[in-house]
């Protein structure tokens, strides 16, 4: 399996964490997963929100020294 | 130390011109030398588009000779890079000439694409070449009523034009006693009408005062032109009888080809801008791979920085300071009013109101900015 991308967003605000991840995924092959980094605690969130809506899979979501990570696969 | 800067836009424009006037000396005695290699003779103010788009600016306002802005210690040419060897410091132009350098300076730009995305391209129109803003007028102006229907990909450069757009139709529309045949219509890609939240929730309430309607966390699929409908990722879909796109960007071609990053992205150091494993070779603008705007502004501030450091590695042999992650992007709320955003790595923005001296500040910039290619401002 390929390795996992990582998105460091973290103190970004424009375009900001879920829109680098969008970016991010049209860049990626089916079934290869992204982690997003974000200082921003609604990222937590409103990424979530979207995967979900979209339908990509949600695989990790968690804080760690105040750095959001939410790790995603895209599913199609 | 022989400097090459790839790229004649408005980062490498801006960094070429401060570097010139720190390292004069050097440049005098033969101890440096700076070289830009670019695609085009002409320079091009591309925020004008958006009034080109609008009938209040002619597309030759927005050109100059690049020649006639660069410091005259710089050697200039127009030969596009093909191949860049960065680990053996040389790149090979369209001529077929090989350039060697000390350090390299990426500042190639980026592109829309509206072909990314099928049916986007034949069945909308969009302000980012010029063509594109002369057509977008002539359907503008021809318009008779109907769904406007402004839809947002990603990434895309300059992240206030999908609200600019939108406002100034408005404005374009009332001006012509033409509102309540329209109705506008706005889809953004995430949950909000702006990445910038406070700029989101200001749009928010204008859009609402204005009725402009919205839909959000909508990217689009594809279109579908005999339908009129975009559909989108999410499974949702927006009809349209006039579709204004700003399609999604990427990097240019060369940068792909070259295997510096994907989707023409180079993997860019956020405080220091060198590319990830290469220490002498630099990235501006808006081919960073950074997750900042994509802005005229955030390549001004890299190549401030950048200016220094190359500066300071001349005359030192070392780099002084890091780039903060600074933008400032003025917001055009209409034909008369703006406001502006700034911010960085640690501080977000907090936009103020917009009033008519914001707007018209903008519009002297508009003029100034040859100041500031010249490194002047
Ligand atoms: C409609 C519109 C409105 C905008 N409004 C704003 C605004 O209000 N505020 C703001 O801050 N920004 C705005 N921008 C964005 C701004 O124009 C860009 O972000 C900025 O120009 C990026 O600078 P750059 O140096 O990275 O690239 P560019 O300025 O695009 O320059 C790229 C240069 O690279 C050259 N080049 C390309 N390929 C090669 C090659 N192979 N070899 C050598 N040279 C090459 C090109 O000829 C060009 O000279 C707007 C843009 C548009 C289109």
């Amino acid at each position: 399996m390929s390795e996992k991308k990582v998105i460091d967003a973290r103190g970004t605000f424009c375009p900001g964490p879920l829109m680098e991840l969008i970016a991010g995924i049209k860049q990626s092959e089916v079934g290869e997963e992204l982690e997003v980094l974000s200082s921003d605690e609604g990222s937590a969130k409103d990424i979530p929100e979207w995967v979900n809506k979209v339908g990509h899979d949600l695989v990790d979501n968690f804080e760690s020294d105040g750095v959001w990570h939410v790790v995603v696969r895209k599913a199609k | 130390m022989k400097i090459l800067i790839v790229g004649g836009g408005m980062g490498g424009t801006i960094l070429a011109n401060n570097l010139a006037r720190r390292l004069k000396s050097e440049l005098d005695h033969g101890a440096a030398s700076i070289t830009m290699l670019s695609a085009s003779d002409k320079h091009m103010y591309q925020p004008g588009l958006l009034y080109v788009a609008f009938g209040r600016m002619a597309p030759d306002e927005l050109y100059r000779d690049q020649q006639s802005l660069l410091e005259p210690a710089i050697h200039f040419h127009v030969d596009p890079v093909e191949t860049f060897s960065l680990n053996e410091n040389h790149v090979i132009a369209k001529s077929g000439k090989r350039y060697d350098y000390d350090i390299i300076v990426i500042a190639t730009g980026s592109r829309a694409m509206p072909e990314n995305i099928p049916g986007l391209a034949e069945n909308s129109i969009n302000v980012y070449t010029e063509q594109a803003a002369l057509d977008f007028y002539k359907r503008l102006s021809e318009f008779e009523g109907g769904k406007v229907l402004v839809s947002v990909g990603v990434p895309h450069k300059c992240p206030m034009v999908p609200l600019e757009v939108t406002f100034m139709m408005y404005d374009f529309f009332k001006d012509r006693g033409m509102l309540d045949k329209v109705q506008l219509h706005y889809t953004y890609p995430i949950g909000r009408l702006h990445s910038l939240e406070p700029v989101g929730k200001w749009a928010q309430k204008e859009f609402d005062r204005l009725g402009v309607t919205y839909e959000t966390l909508f990217n689009m699929k594809e279109v579908d032109g005999d339908k009129k409908v975009v559909y989108s990722e999410e499974g949702t879909e927006a009809s349209y009888d006039l579709l204004v796109a700003v399609p999604p960007h990427k990097g240019m071609e060369v940068i792909e080809s070259n295997g510096l990053g994907t989707a023409g992205w180079i993997p860019t150091d956020r405080h220091r801008l060198n590319v990830e494993g290469h220490i002498n070779a630099f990235v501006l603008g808006d081919t960073t791979n950074l997750p900042i705007s994509k802005a005229g502004s955030t390549a001004h501030f890299e190549a401030e920085a950048l200016a220094d450091n190359i500066a300071s590695t001349v005359k030192i042999g070392t780099p002084v300071r890091d780039y903060d992650g600074k933008v400032f992007c003025f917001i055009e709320a209409g034909k008369e009013k703006a406001t502006y955003a700034m911010f960085n790595y640690n501080n977000p923005p907090d936009p103020k109101p917009p009033t008519k001296s914001i707007h018209w500040f903008k519009m002297a910039y508009n003029q100034l900015y040859w100041a500031s290619a010249r490194g002047l401002l």
